[in-house]
Order: C-alpha cells, then sequence, then structure tokens
C-alpha cells in the first residue's frame, strides 16, 4: 500500500546551515506519526518541504505517491497543513477566510462542510467576527479549520499547542485522535513530549537535520530500558550510595538501575548500610527521558 | 465529521475547472481585499486626483495650451487618471503581497494547488480592476471641470488594460522582492512616482529641450500616458500604435521576469 508520505534523501541547506542531512522515512497510511527533536533540529524545513513550502535540495517527497514538486497539485490537495505560526488575514471574518481557502483548493460551494467544522472546533458563534477579533486560541482553531476545509486524508500539524491554555490543547488532541479515527493520517511536530507519548503510535527523533531514532512509541521507550528507583530510608545515605543517586528531593533519593536485575542489589546495599526502606517507587523512563538521552546521544 | 478522501484520480477537465476556480477565488479574494478598505484603496486616490487637477489647471490654465487646440485642463486630464490608475494598479498588488509575506498569511495561498501562472494572473487582474476603478472614478470628478469627448474609446480602453496589466506586473515583481515595507516605499517612491511624474502627464514632451524629449522616450510610462491621451483628445507626441508596442513589450518583459521568479519560488518558497 502506498505510504501516506514518503520522504527520500531529502536535503535541505540554508547558507552555512545543514537544515536536513538526508531524511528518510515513511508515514503509513491511518496512523498517527510524531516528529520530535529540539528546535533547529529540522521539523520545521522537513514540513515546509512536505507543504511545498520550501525547496529541497535533494532528495524527493511524496503525498500518497504524488511527488510534492513533479505532481504538486495533486500532492497539496491531499494534504492539510496548520502552520507554528499563529497567521490571519485581518480583512477577513472566519467565515470569508474558510471560504477562500476552500476556493483555492477548487471548491466551488463548499457551505456545508464548513458550517461542520466550524461546529466541530466551536468556531459557528465566532463565524461573522473578524480575524482581528479573535484570541489567540480562536485564531489556532480557525487555522486548525483552515486545514480541514479541502478535506484533506493527511494532516500534518506543526506544533498546534504552542502557547495555547491546557482545555484547548486537551480539546485540539481529542479532535486529532477523532480525525485519525475516521481514517486520517496525522503528523504532528510538539514540545510537549507527554502528548506525544499518549497520540503518537510511531515517532522520529530528529537532531541536527538527522534522523537519530525512529519506531513505535511503545518500542522507543522500551529500548530505553533503564528504571528510575525512588525510595525514602530512615536515616541518611551512607556515602557510597549518596554518591550514586541522581538526586535527594522531597526526602526521595532517586537511582538509575539498568534494568529490573539491579532492584533487589540495590535494597541489599541499603540494608548493609543499616537503613530500612520507608518507601519505594520503581518508575521506567517516559518519553522525555528516552528524548532527553537520545539527544545527548546516549543509547 | 468524515474527510478522508484518499487518493484522487479526477480527469483532467476536472483538475482544469478546479485550477480555474482557484485562480478566481484568489482573484475575488484580492478584489474584496482593497473593496473592503475602498475609501483608503479608491476614494483617496480620486481626491488626490481631484485636487492635482484644480491647483494645476487653476494656475497654468489660460497660461498654456497645448498641441495648439487644447486648453491645460483639458490636455491634464487624461494623464492625471493615468497616472493615478498606475499608481494604484502598482499599489494593489505590491502592498497586498508584502502585507502577506510580513504577517505570513502567504502561506495560505502557498499551500493550495495554484500554479505559479495562476497566482500571478489573480494579483495581476486584481491590480487591473482597482487602477480602472480608480481611473472611472478620477475622470467622473474632473470630468465637470473639463468636458472631454473621447475621440477613439477602443484605444483608451486598451492602454488603460494594458497599463494597469504591466503596473500589476510591475507590483507582483516588487511584491516578491521586497522583504520589508520600507523597501517598497523606496521603490513606490524612488521608480514608480518619478516615472509616472515625469511621463508627461503635466506636459507634453514636445515642450521639453530636445534631450529631455529624447531622455523621456525612454520612460515606458510615458507611452502609457501618450497613448491613453490619443483615445481621448486624438492627438499624441508618440504614434498609438507605436507606444502600444512599447508597453507590450514592457508588459511581456515584466511578466517573464516575474514569471520566471515566481517558477523559481524567489522569496516566496524559500
Amino acid at each position: 500500500m502506498t505510504a501516506a508520505i514518503e520522504v527520500r534523501g531529502v536535503a535541505k541547506r540554508y547558507g552555512a546551515v545543514q537544515a536536513l542531512a538526508g531524511i528518510d522515512l515513511e508515514v503509513r497510511r491511518g496512523e498517527i506519526f510524531g516528529l520530535l527533536g529540539p528546535n533547529g533540529a529540522g521539523k520545521t524545513t522537513l514540513i515546509s518541504i512536505l507543504a511545498g513550502l520550501a525547496r529541497a535540495d535533494a532528495g524527493a517527497v511524496r503525498v500518497l505517491g504524488h511527488d510534492v514538486v513533479a505532481d504538486y497539485r495533486a500532492a497539496r490537495r491531499l494534504l492539510g497543513v496548520v502552520p507554528q505560526e499563529l497567521v490571519f488575514d485581518p480583512f477577513f471574518t472566519v467565515r470569508e477566510t474558510l471560504a477562500l481557502q476552500s476556493g483555492y483548493y477548487g471548491l466551488r460551494d463548499n457551505r456545508a462542510w464548513i458550517g461542520e467544522v466550524m461546529r466541530n472546533l466551536d468556531l459557528t458563534d465566532k463565524a461573522d467576527a473578524n480575524m482581528r477579533a479573535l484570541s489567540g486560541g480562536m485564531k489556532r482553531r480557525v487555522l486548525v479549520a483552515q486545514a480541514l476545509v479541502h478535506r484533506p486524508p493527511v494532516i500534518v500539524l506543526d506544533e498546534p499547542t504552542a502557547g495555547v491554555d491546557v482545555e484547548l490543547r486537551q480539546g485540539l488532541w481529542q479532535f486529532v485522535r477523532r480525525l485519525n479515527r475516521e481514517g486520517h493520517t496525522i503528523v504532528l511536530t510538539t514540545h510537549y513530549l507527554d502528548e506525544a507519548e499518549q497520540l503518537c503510535d510511531r515517532i522520529a527523533m530528529l537532531k541536527g537535520g538527522r534522523i537519530v531514532a525512529l519506531d513505535t512509541t511503545a518500542n522507543l521507550v522500551r529500548r530505553h530500558h533503564a528504571l528510575y528507583l525512588r525510595v525514602r530510608l530512615d536515616g541518611p545515605l551512607p556515602g557510597e550510595l549518596a554518591a550514586r543517586a541522581l538526586d535527594a528531593e522531597g526526602g526521595m533519593h532517586t537511582f538509575r538501575l539498568e534494568d529490573g536485575a539491579g532492584l533487589e542489589p540495590m535494597l541489599a546495599a541499603f540494608r548493609r548500610a543499616g537503613r530500612r526502606t520507608l518507601e519505594v517507587e520503581v518508575a521506567r523512563p517516559d518519553l522525555e527521558e528516552v528524548f532527553v538521552q537520545i539527544m545527548r546521544g546516549e543509547r | 465529521m468524515s474527510g478522508a478522501g484518499g487518493e484522487s484520480s479526477r480527469p483532467a477537465a476536472a483538475a482544469r475547472s478546479a485550477a480555474l476556480a482557484g485562480l478566481a477565488t484568489l482573484l475575488y479574494k484580492e478584489l474584496l481585499r482593497f473593496w473592503k478598505v475602498a475609501f483608503q484603496t479608491v476614494a483617496a486616490p480620486i481626491l488626490t486626483t481631484l485636487l492635482y487637477l484644480l491647483i494645476f489647471g487653476h494656475v497654468l490654465e489660460g497660461n498654456v495650451r497645448v498641441y495648439d487646440r487644447l486648453s491645460y485642463t483639458a490636455f491634464l486630464v487624461p494623464g492625471l487618471v493615468m497616472m493615478s490608475m498606475l499608481q494604484n494598479a502598482f499599489a494593489n498588488s505590491s502592498s497586498s503581497l508584502i502585507q502577506s509575506k510580513v504577517t505570513g498569511n502567504i502561506v495560505f495561498v502557498l499551500l493550495p494547488p495554484l500554479s505559479y501562472v495562476e497566482f500571478f494572473a489573480a494579483y495581476v487582474a486584481a491590480a487591473v480592476v482597482r487602477g480602472l476603478a480608480v481611473g472611472a472614478g478620477a475622470l467622473a470628478v474632473t470630468l465637470p471641470f473639463a468636458p472631454l469627448g473621447v475621440a477613439h474609446p477602443l484605444w483608451a480602453m486598451l492602454f488603460a488594460l494594458v497599463g494597469t496589466a504591466t503596473l500589476g506586473a510591475m507590483g507582483v515583481l516588487a511584491g516578491i522582492w521586497a522583504e520589508k515595507f520600507d523597501q517598497l516605499a523606496g521603490f513606490q517612491n524612488f521608480v514608480i512616482v518619478p516615472f509616472t511624474f515625469l511621463a508627461g502627464v503635466f506636459y507634453s514632451i514636445h515642450s521639453l529641450p530636445a534631450f529631455w524629449q529624447q531622455v523621456s522616450r525612454f520612460n515606458p510610462f510615458f507611452y502609457m500616458v501618450d497613448g491613453f491621451r490619443y483615445g481621448f483628445h486624438g492627438v499624441s507626441d508618440v504614434a498609438p500604435l507605436a507606444s502600444l508596442g512599447v508597453t507590450g513589450a514592457f508588459l511581456a518583459l515584466l511578466s517573464a521576469v516575474t514569471l520566471a521568479l515566481l517558477k523559481s519560488g524567489y522569496r516566496l518558497r524559500q
């Protein structure tokens, strides 16, 4: 089956900066795919090339089999992009903005669908308000609506929750899940790694224009099988154990264990030191820790 | 809500129709954009034209006769109307593009499946419409001061169309080149305004010394003004066909350069 998005050998340089240094990846149909990486990793450059907003120096990108340069009309009709910046045209109302966006895609009478999109994004009350009069959150919703007016099967959200309040963020992710259930392929970038962990089926991590990890979210977390042991003892840590503690917060000492087999020797060491364990927590690393490890170049 | 469409396999005719609808929508958006602020984009330049006529007409009427038979005010009206059309055609496409670039909303027209030719055509067509709207208004308010006949209406219309299209194309070129408002203002103040003022709007180039007559012939705007005036008075400094040839060639050159830049993605698609 044709991939929703296929990226082959894509490179892009801006002056002295190698923004992308030969990226290969495939986004499968129907999945929620996360692009993670620190600022300057190349996420937005990759999305810009995918959306036709930037030209790759080398390589090719296809949307459902259509090359974004050679067959740009088909590729762009199949793609909806929510840009990172909170941009709007101050001349128009919400309804006009959405009608114009439909028209650019060749849809002459799209009122019914626009009405449905506005209802789903709670924009109906603001339909005839000028874009300037909307709050930041509402403008963000209009950006999402604009990306959906032509019913694209593949939707790209470039940090859609940057700077929005918790309520809108949750609402937006619910909406994204719903779109995904209805068959849309979703590609997103976000700085909220807990959200990426909850939402994404697969994740690619970028650093310096290269993919440094690409796997299912579960595998990425599992691959980094270190455990974190947090304990409260009945006294201070003896010297040799104190040196191994990562931190001590609220009376709880944190240790990093390579795997589960390291747990019992650690508890035994506390006993040998004459300390009684009052409280124990064992936690797997979350995506954020995996992310930090990968970005530091650790396995 | 459902919407995942799957791969598209529209027949060619449907794709052409969608492309035309895209172009028509961009044109409509550009028209709506200036019409929503018509007080500033249409009424204000009409008033400016009227003021030019009142002041220059008052000062020079009776002192200057042009082509031996025309009163100065009658000579002045077509030139002023053409100047306002040209300046506003340029302002329409250039200001729309620079505003969209600076605010970032240019992305809304770069993401859809519009070709660079459709993009160019929509901006130029909107510039033509604004130029003609300002021209019609300027003509309407100046006519009471200098009733004039239209000797060759088709020539007048033709020069109005080609002139506004040329400045519309120049506006697209300036709009994609400029990255800041002051760069565009520089282009407008140091290129458009001097070239339109020195295009024979206020004088016949035959009244100039021979050297400046020759210099004026290198100003493409001169041919637009001269040809447009021919449409009203039936007299001109240069044969209208020659003026049309120069203007048309200038439009073709500007369009070719602008289209090549748009195709390359210059300052729009990084």
